[in-house]
């Protein structure tokens, strides 16, 4: 099967990836621990481990788009700033 | 009745898991490689890196065009939730004006996108509609083609009167579902007509109207048919809304790759307040 018409790229695909890898985690979290582990963080108001995961990735993805229009093109540092948040995010929302 | 788990359930949902990944995750997949990369066509692409993301953030295009879609959404939202709501309330509950109301209610709705938009076209239209030439012989100075208010107040009445209905008909699926004993109750409690809103009919219409909250936002903001075939963007840019930029972008000056970085941005952007509100709404909900 052709898949050239997707234009691939070496980093878009270990991109993809890694959102690919992240969701298997998730389903094997709650295969271990089932009930998505829902409790009211800072936010106050429930949020299940899911909950917590699209937080983290949608504000990981603002993160780069401030950091790229404001500070500029090298993106090492936002993806640091965005594996903090997202710890942050796991950790207390 | 006791629930029973079976896990082979889950192969049920595998052909809609099949269905999004055709409609929806491929497509989105293609878009960020596009994003990331310039072609000339020929099925030959040249790495960018986040060229065209910076691109776009640094345009006043952009940003233009995205406070335009904020503020379009905003009155929408504000005419059309309060208004939908009203006319749900007055409609009748039983007798043979209910299938006439409903039907009335269901009939913007069935009219394409385009067919809507040819219709307020020429309606507004200051030669020969019938709202233009009105206007116009009232003395008033109306021109949707050369003025950007009139443009405006021209795309704001066709939204409204498109998609109230669809309010309508949510709010009026939640109002006929509340049993008559809550309304005795009120009556036998002395309760204001008022009250009975406020306690009753509101808080049993928050789920239906969280809903249409939601799916007249994420329309309005992503409106893109009946504007461009009314004003086609104009005058100037002035309804030129996030999606008009979009196609003109990748479709009339084939610049695929920041049509793809603004269709990341726009997406991301709907997404964020579509999940603000969802959060907010459901989480109200759930407190009161």
């Amino acid at each position: 099967m052709d898949f050239s018409w997707m234009a691939w790229t070496l980093p878009t695909a270990l991109f993809f990836l890694a959102i690919a890898l992240m969701l298997v985690g998730m389903g094997v979290w709650e295969y271990v621990s089932p009930g998505g582990n829902p409790r009211v963080g800072v936010l106050r108001f429930e949020t299940t481990r899911g909950d917590r995961l699209f937080v983290s990735l949608l504000g990981s993805a603002f993160i780069h788009l401030a950091w790229l229009g404001l500070v500029g093109a090298n993106l090492w540092w936002a993806l640091a700033l965005s594996a903090i948040y997202a710890i942050g995010v796991f950790r207390y929302v | 009745m006791e629930k029973t788990w079976n896990n082979k359930a889950w192969f049920m949902v595998l052909p809609v898991l099949v269905l999004v990944a055709f409609s929806a995750v491929i497509p989105l997949m293609t878009v960020v490689n596009y994003s990331v990369q310039d072609t000339f066509g020929n099925n030959e692409f040249f790495w960018a890196g986040t060229d065209w993301f910076l691109d776009v953030l640094e345009s006043d295009r952009f940003w233009d065009a995205l406070t335009r879609n904020l503020i379009f959404s905003a009155i929408i939202l504000a005419i059309e939730i309060p208004l939908g709501i009203v006319i749900a309330l007055n409609m009748p509950k039983k007798g043979i004006g209910v299938p006439i109301c409903l039907v009335l209610m269901a009939l913007p709705l069935l009219i394409p996108w385009n067919v809507v938009g040819t219709i307020w076209q020429v309606f507004g239209r200051v030669d020969i509609g019938l709202l233009g030439r009105t206007l116009a012989t009232l003395g008033i100075n109306y021109n949707y083609v050369q003025n950007p208010l009139d443009a405006w107040v021209t795309l704001i009445i066709m939204d409204v009167w498109h998609w109230t209905s669809l309010v309508v008909l949510l709010c009026y699926a939640g109002l006929v579902s509340i049993p008559d004993a809550y309304y005795q109750a009120a009556k036998i409690d002395g309760a204001s007509r008022w009250s009975v809103f406020r306690y009753i009919q509101l808080p049993k219409m928050k789920r239906v109207l969280l809903i249409a909250f939601l799916l007249r936002f994420m329309d309005s903001f992503m409106i893109y048919t009946e504007p461009f075939v009314v004003t086609g963007g104009g005058p100037g840019n002035s309804t030129t809304f996030l999606s008009i930029d979009l196609v003109k972008m990748a479709i009339g000056q084939f610049d695929l790759g920041p049509a793809a970085a603004l269709s990341i941005i726009y997406f991301l952007i709907i997404l964020l307040l579509s999940w603000i509100f969802y959060t907010v709404m459901t989480t109200s909900d759930a407190q009161g």
